[in-house]
C-alpha cells in the first residue's frame, strides 16, 4: 500500500511535468490552430540554461526564472517563423515547428554538448503517510496546480484572455472587431514557451535532460493534450497526471522500459475513439 | 446631401486576376440609411471587407470619417464565449474603459436575459442581435450590416429592422445595409445602390428604385413594391 502511494505521488509529479508541456501545446493550439512540435525544445533549453546559470553561482529561483524567460523568448521566435507570415496554413506552420525543433538540437549540442545534464532541486525526502519520495516531486505538483488555476482565471476573467480565446473561436470575427490575430498568436507562442520552460526546469532535478529529451516530452505532452481535443487545459492537466501515474505504476510493478509506449498507446486510443465520435482529431491535425 | 461618413471612389478589388469590384462609387451620409442590393457573388462581401480594411483595394479610395463597425455576414459570433464576452470584445479597440456593456443592454434589451449564455448556442436571430450589439460596442458613426435577414424568420427580421430604425432616428447612427432581400432593404433605407458583377448599375432614392421596372423585375419578383 505504501508502495502504491509512493508510485502514485511520484506519478503525479511526473504527470504534472507532462501537463505543463500539454498546457503549452493547448495555449498555442487554441489561439493559432497550430500543433507546435517545438514544444519539447522549450523545456530542454530552459533546463540546460538553468543548469548552466546554477553552476555559475546564480541562486535558485533567479536561475529558473531566467530559464523561463529565455524559453518564452524562444517561443516567440518559433512563433515568428511559424506564423509570422500572414495567411500561412496551420499545417504548414506545424511542419515549420517540427523543423525548428530539429534546429534546436543543433543549437543545444553546440552550446551544451550531447551529454545528459541535471541540477539539484528541492533537497530531502518527504514522508507522506508512510510513503517516502523525493520532496521535489511535491514541489512540481505544488507549482503546477496553481499555474493551471491561474491560466484558467486568465482565459476566463481577463479581456486579454478572452481576446486570445476569441482568436481560437472565430478568427474572422476577431479581425472584424480589431483584434490583431497574428500578435495574439505570437503571444500564445511566448506563453507556450514559458509553460514548456517551466516543465523543463521543474522536472530536470528528477529526470536528467539531454538535447533529445524533447521527444519523450512532446509525445507525453501531446498524449495528455489530445485528451481534451488540444483545446481544454483542465482536461490536459488530468490527462498529464493520469499518464504520469499510469507510467509510474507500470514501471513500479512491471518493467521500466515501456513508459513511452504507454503514452503512444493512450494517444492512439484517444485519437481513434475521438475520430470515430466527432472527427475532432482530423480537424485538429488538418 | 449632408457630409458623407463613408465615401468610396472608383474602388476596384481583384482576387487572383478575377475582378470582384470594378470602379465602385458609393457614399453614406451622416445619419443616413443606405442599402446595397445585389445577388450572390455580385461583390457585396468584398465591399464590406474593403470598408473594414480586411482586403486591400487594387485601385480607388475609401474615406471613412469616424468609426465604422460591421455585423458580418453569417453573424460570426464567438461561439465559445458568452454573449457578454462577445459584446466586450466588440469594444476591444476602445481600451478597458470602453468595454462596459451596460448601454448595449438598454439599446437591445433582448440580450440582457441571455448575457451569460454561450453565443454559439443561441438562435440565428439572437446571434444577429449579438453581432449588432458587438458592432455597436465600437461606438461607430456608421454601422455596416451584411445580410441582416439571411436565414431568419420574418418576425425576427422585423424586430431587428425596428432596432436599426430606432438607432438611426434616436442616435443618428448611419447604416449601410447589405442585402439580398431587396424589398426589405428598400423599405428601410433612404437611398440604395444596386451592385451587379462588381459594378454599381443603379442608384438613387429607395422609394424611386422600388418602382423602377429594372429593379422590380430582377429583385422584387416582378411585383411593384407598395409605396
Amino acid at each position: 500500500m505504501t508502495d502504491f502511494l509512493g508510485y502514485l505521488l511520484t506519478g503525479l509529479g511526473i504527470g504534472a511535468g507532462y501537463a505543463l508541456v500539454a498546457s503549452g501545446l493547448v495555449a498555442i493550439y487554441r489561439v493559432t490552430r497550430v500543433v507546435n512540435f517545438a514544444q519539447g525544445a522549450f523545456a530542454v533549453i530552459a533546463a540546460m540554461l538553468t543548469g548552466t546559470l546554477l553552476a555559475a553561482g546564480l541562486p535558485h529561483g533567479l536561475a529558473e526564472l531566467a530559464g523561463l524567460l529565455v524559453a518564452a523568448v524562444t517561443g516567440l521566435l518559433v512563433g515568428m517563423v511559424a506564423i509570422g507570415r500572414s495567411g500561412t496554413e496551420p499545417g504548414t506552420s506545424l511542419i515549420v515547428t517540427l523543423g525548428m525543433g530539429v534546429f534546436a538540437y543543433a543549437v543545444e549540442i553546440l552550446i551544451w554538448g550531447d551529454q545528459p545534464r541535471s541540477f539539484a532541486g528541492l533537497p530531502g525526502v518527504a514522508d507522506v503517510a508512510g510513503a517516502r519520495l523525493q520532496a521535489h516531486y511535491l514541489l512540481i505538483l505544488g507549482v503546477t496546480v496553481p499555474i493551471f488555476l491561474a491560466m484558467a482565471a486568465f482565459f476566463a476573467r481577463t479581456d486579454l484572455g478572452k481576446a486570445l480565446s476569441a482568436c481560437a473561436s472565430n478568427r474572422y470575427a476577431a479581425r472584424v472587431v480589431g483584434i490583431d490575430v497574428r500578435r495574439m498568436g505570437l503571444l500564445a507562442f511566448a506563453l507556450g514557451g514559458a509553460l514548456g520552460g517551466l516543465a523543463g526546469v521543474l522536472t530536470t532535478p528528477v529526470q536528467q535532460v539531454t538535447f533529445d529529451s524533447d521527444v519523450s516530452l512532446i509525445v507525453n505532452g501531446f498524449a495528455a493534450a489530445i485528451l481534451g481535443g488540444l483545446t481544454r487545459p483542465a482536461v490536459a492537466l488530468l490527462g498529464g497526471l493520469l499518464l504520469g501515474v499510469a507510467q509510474t505504476l507500470i514501471a513500479g510493478y512491471g518493467g521500466g522500459a515501456y513508459q513511452l509506449e504507454v503514452a503512444l498507446l493512450l494517444m492512439l486510443t484517444v485519437m481513434i475513439v475521438q475520430a470515430a465520435r466527432t472527427g475532432q482529431v482530423q480537424e485538429a491535425l488538418r | 446631401m449632408n457630409r458623407p461618413v463613408v465615401e468610396v471612389r472608383g474602388l476596384t478589388v481583384r482576387y487572383a486576376g478575377a475582378t470582384a469590384l470594378d470602379g465602385v462609387d458609393l457614399t453614406v451620409g451622416d445619419g443616413e440609411l443606405v442599402a446595397l442590393i445585389g445577388a450572390n457573388g455580385a461583390g457585396k462581401s468584398t465591399l464590406v471587407k474593403a470598408l473594414s480594411g480586411l482586403v486591400r483595394p487594387d485601385a480607388g479610395q475609401i474615406t471613412v470619417r469616424g468609426r465604422l463597425a460591421q455585423a458580418p455576414e453569417g453573424r460570426e459570433v464567438f461561439g465559445d464565449l458568452s454573449v457578454d464576452d462577445n459584446l466586450r470584445l466588440g469594444g476591444w479597440r476602445n481600451g478597458r474603459r470602453g468595454r462596459d456593456t451596460t448601454a448595449i443592454y438598454e439599446l437591445l434589451p433582448e440580450l440582457a436575459g441571455i448575457r451569460r449564455r454561450k453565443a454559439g448556442k443561441l438562435s440565428g436571430g439572437q446571434q444577429q442581435m449579438v453581432a449588432i450589439g458587438r458592432a455597436l460596442m465600437a461606438r461607430p458613426e456608421v454601422l455596416v450590416v451584411d445580410e441582416l435577414s439571411l436565414g431568419l424568420a420574418p418576425l425576427i427580421v422585423a424586430t431587428l429592422v425596428e432596432h436599426l430604425r430606432t438607432l438611426n432616428a434616436e442616435r443618428g447612427l448611419a447604416v449601410l445595409l447589405i442585402e439580398q432581400n431587396a424589398r426589405l432593404a428598400l423599405e428601410l433605407c433612404h437611398r440604395a445602390y444596386v451592385l451587379e458583377a462588381g459594378r454599381i448599375v443603379l442608384s438613387g432614392e429607395a422609394a424611386k428604385l422600388a418602382r423602377d421596372p429594372r429593379v422590380t423585375a430582377a429583385y422584387l419578383g416582378g411585383h411593384v413594391a407598395a409605396s
